[in-house]
């Protein structure tokens, strides 16, 4: 699984990284995750609002904090 | 309408907890009560309402919406009216105005959404409605759309692509799909209503604090200050309270939850309410994290005249508010 939080380096950007990272240890799952600060580099994804969490390419959550809560069900629904 | 919060309000402090009526104690905690339940069920009520707008109009249906077609000079109105019900996160500023402008959009359009969302938003709006009524918030509705459209037709007469930063530029130039990989499965309103309750509840949880210390600061100034005190200092009549207080406000970074109950308590006490309501769009549409941020996209010439055209719009709709009420 590849994960990747998209932003500019903001607070919200920071939070949602490590909920991720929270998410996965807390389901005990393995996965690659990318932080995308380059604005060039995000903008390639096409997004207007930040953070972004995509999960596998797919945008999960934009324009705001993705909770713990959700990042884990969107790590069981990938499974 | 709020009658019956004002009856609890007197029942609470007056009988149940014995304070004296006409006390300045008295006055001030059943201000502080009143005050709260009242804005906070408004808030709920905008934020729930906007939500549920902004489920079915996201930010890139609003794009694609002022791409699809000419607009002949139109698009300024529906980019500060879409603004208007758009929030973003002042962190999105750099992303948004890039996908806009490399889109399609004209650069006084884009403007104009980025001026206007951060004016009117549905705290504003809610706290607006609670503090001064809804005649005034629809008043500072329009008014913030007007100032939008002008600043952002100002802005595109002054031809300012070539002060964006070079970076932006070089994307700009870049031929780029638009392409956008949708996932949001087509949702009916039932399956939809759950995140946009907590959603609203995220917003409302947001600034609560800001609401409580601001009311509670209200409340201690409505009780404790006389009417008509500010009046002395800072009347209708003088020419310079406008710019003023739009020049101290533009630099401050607050949301209007913090603000906006002290203000009534000011123009309670005398102070004129297009002098306020010019004080609180320069705290909330212009601030110097705003301006770091833009500095990502427009150098400093730029920067400093987007500033002062939306700072000479913002202290003009405050003469036009003082001489209008």
């Amino acid at each position: 699984m590849n994960i990747k939080i998209l932003g500019s380096g903001c607070t919200k950007c920071k939070i949602t990284y490590n909920n991720v990272l929270e998410a996965l240890k807390e389901t005990g799952m393995e996965a690659e995750v990318v932080k995308i600060e380059d604005m060039e580099e995000i903008m390639k994804y096409n997004v207007l609002t930040t953070p972004v969490l995509m999960i596998d390419e797919v945008v999960k959550v934009k324009g705001r904090v993705a909770e713990l809560s959700e990042i884990k069900e969107f790590l069981k629904a990938q499974n | 309408m709020f009658d019956w919060i004002q009856k609890f309000a007197d029942w609470l402090v007056y009988h149940v907890l014995g304070i004296a009526s006409h006390s300045k104690l008295g006055d001030t905690v059943n201000f502080f009560i009143f005050d709260t339940i009242k804005i906070f069920i408004l808030l709920f009520g905008v934020t729930l309402l906007m939500g549920i707008i902004n489920s079915y109009f996201p930010i890139e249906k609003v794009r694609n919406f002022l791409t699809k077609r000419k607009w002949y000079g139109l698009d300024y109105f529906v980019a500060s009216f879409f603004g208007t019900i758009t929030p973003f996160c002042s962190c999105s500023s750099v992303p948004l105005f890039i996908g806009f402008v490399k889109g399609g959009i004209p650069l006084g359009v884009t403007l104009a959404f980025l001026i206007s969302s951060p004016l009117v938003d549905a705290v504003t709006v809610a706290i607006f409605w609670g503090m001064f009524g809804w005649k005034i918030t629809i008043i500072y509705v329009t008014s913030g759309i007007i100032l939008s459209m002008i600043a952002g037709f100002i802005l595109s007469k002054l031809k300012l692509e070539g002060l964006l930063t070079d970076w932006v530029k070089t994307l700009l130039a870049k031929k780029q799909s638009m392409e956008y990989k949708s996932f949001e499965a087509s949702l009916n309103f039932t399956e939809r209503v759950p995140g946009i309750i907590k959603e609203a509840l995220g917003i409302v949880k947001g600034v609560s604090l800001y609401i409580l210390v601001g009311i509670a600061i209200g409340g201690l100034m409505h009780g404790f200050i006389p009417t008509g005190f500010f009046e002395a200092y800072i009347s209708k009549d003088n020419p310079f309270a406008v710019p003023i207080a739009v020049i101290i406000g533009v630099p401050m970074y607050s949301n209007t939850a913090g603000i906006l109950p002290i203000m009534q308590v000011l123009v309670e006490k005398g102070i004129p309410l297009g002098t306020v309501i010019a004080f609180s769009m320069a705290v909330v549409g212009l601030s110097v994290p705003e301006g770091l941020l833009l500095k990502k996209i427009m150098t400093t010439k730029m920067l400093l005249i987007f500033f002062a055209v939306v700072t000479v719009c913002i202290i003009l709709s405050g003469y036009i508010f003082n001489l209008v009420m």
